[in-house]
């Protein structure tokens, strides 16, 4: 076989990749002995794994090529898109579509973060070099994707469930912010326990995903091992910043220009 | 010309998930009274006192307070002005004292406010409640926190919610009375929603009957019980009485 090596990385020919599936067909026939049903769900999402990786290859190798600003920002708009719809698809709000202000609050929490990170910690030249923009974006959009969705499921909950104490303020004259409070802090709490967490852990239960890779592409450890610690911050920040305005945005909904609670509508 | 009433409701209609709970409603609720709302379960009762310091607004019609329409009162002014104490008391997270402290902070806009230990004394608890955990009290204490609760931004009115449906009736009683005294030595209007004829009877001096949505017969008490005009009237009060 041929283990030529290329920038310190072992190639991996289409060969090789059909050797590595004998390990999904292993899964496949595990779950077959097992009756689990699930022989058809490894066969398809096999499948998938190899015609949307060898598509985002592609796409990605395009962008790499072309090197054209505006096509790295289109492909940073669809991961948004495509992560705005993931987090919302899910959600049962008792206040309507909240599609629009989850996509706002991680434009805001992801945009910040990536400008912040680009301009003033790794100052990219050109500042759109899609060889770190967007494996970075990537990795700050699935996170700001989950703290958003914890965000605004966590506070649709707290409202059902506090809605006595939250008339109790707006009966005494208190303002929607000050009747929410309480709510408002539990669903951003929430959000955020996972970013404490995985400061905590990181390097301890796992290695991250960027670490382990840079250090199989060849780089140094300890190289590897300071931008983890720069893609932890980041992250942390883009949950923070993400999971607030989701909150503070959503919270609004709550409530009417007369500074009602908005009655949930009976199903 | 000063307005009698603290509220004049005007053909108002109602309507909560999709189901109507007022229809028309004509109602002048006096000052300095104690205005009693009664009618069986599901005749609008609590859905017409959210309406008074605009918790929920009616689908129709005009309500006035203090003689300007309800809407022109900025909304947290019209709230301080208008106190409710709810069906079942919720207590802020922490002491006595800082539950009052909470209505004097959301209030204290340079009017003079009654202190925390007057507020507790006017709801009838002494100041020894005032360091004990709000979570922790009765529900009759709870109910009576409430109320202090919200005296503590010096109220005109008081809207009362079925106050007394979660106590014992001697803890019903005790509450009605100290009620009654706001209304004679503080001079706060209360209307209050209750579905025991005898509480009605007791402790209002004017009374409403309302019936799927609307009111058969608004009096003062005693003419009410004794003398009703309405035929419905005499049989709810009068019939209905021995069973509560």
């Amino acid at each position: 076989m041929n283990h030529g090596t290329m920038s310190g990385l072992i190639d991996l020919s289409w060969v090789d990749l059909a050797l590595a599936s004998a390990l999904v067909l292993v899964a496949i026939g595990l779950s077959q002995w097992q009756r689990l049903g699930l022989a058809r769900g490894f066969v398809i999402g096999a499948v998938r794994a190899v015609v949307q990786l060898t598509i985002v290859g592609y796409v990605l190798a395009f962008l790499f090529a072309t090197r054209r600003w505006y096509l790295v920002v289109l492909a940073l708009l669809v991961m948004l898109v495509a992560a705005t719809k993931t987090a919302t698809d899910r959600q049962r709000s008792p206040v309507g579509s909240i599609s629009a202000i989850t996509g706002l609050a991680m434009l805001v929490g992801t945009g910040l973060t990536l400008a912040y990170v680009d301009g003033v910690v790794l100052r990219l030249h050109p500042w759109y070099d899609p060889q770190y923009v967007i494996p970075l974006f990537g990795m700050i959009v699935g996170n700001a994707m989950n703290g958003a969705a914890l965000a605004a499921e966590r506070l649709t909950s707290e409202m059902e469930l506090r809605r006595g104490e939250v008339e109790a303020y707006l009966a005494l004259g208190a303002s929607p912010a000050r009747a929410a409070a309480e709510p408002v802090r539990r669903a951003l709490t929430a959000a955020l326990i996972p970013a404490v967490n995985g400061l905590m852990v990181v390097g301890l239960v796992a290695l991250p995903g960027m670490m382990t890779g840079q250090i199989l592409a060849g780089s140094s450890p300890n190289l590897a091992v300071r931008y983890q610690i720069m893609v932890a911050f980041m992250l942390a920040g883009a949950v923070a910043i993400t999971s607030t305005a989701m909150v503070l945005w959503y919270r609004r909904r709550f409530f009417t220009p007369a500074e009602q609670l908005v009655v949930r509508a009976e199903v | 010309m000063p307005s009698e009433s603290a509220f004049t409701l005007r053909a108002v209609d109602q309507e909560r998930a999709g189901r109507r709970t007022l229809s028309g409603v004509d109602l002048d609720l006096p000052r300095r009274e104690v205005v009693a709302l009664v009618g069986p379960s599901g005749a609008g009762k609590t859905s017409l006192i959210r309406l008074l310091n605009r918790l929920d607004d009616p689908v129709a019609g005009t309500i006035a307070f203090d003689g300007t329409a309800i809407d022109d009162v900025p909304i947290r002014e019209l709230r301080r002005r208008v106190g409710f104490v709810f069906q079942t008391p919720v207590m802020f997270t922490g002491t006595v004292r800082s539950n009052l402290e909470t209505a004097v902070a959301l209030a204290a806009n340079g009017r003079q406010l009654p202190d925390v230990a007057e507020g507790l004394r006017l709801a009838g608890l002494d100041d020894s409640f005032l360091n004990r955990d709000a979570d922790r009290l009765s529900g009759g204490e709870r109910q009576r926190v409430s109320l202090a609760r919200a005296l503590m931004t010096a109220p005109e009115v008081l809207l009362l919610d079925e106050p007394t449906s979660a106590l014992d009736p001697e803890v019903a009683e005790q509450l009605m009375l100290t009620v009654r005294r706001l209304a004679d030595d503080v001079g706060v209007t209360i209307i209050m929603v209750t579905h025991r004829l005898e509480e009605a009877r007791s402790a209002s001096t004017h009374l409403v009957l309302l019936e799927a949505g609307r009111v058969i017969e608004s009096g003062r008490t005693s003419v009410m019980f004794s003398s009703p005009n309405e035929e419905r009237t005499r049989g709810y009060l009068l019939g209905r009485d021995r069973l509560s």
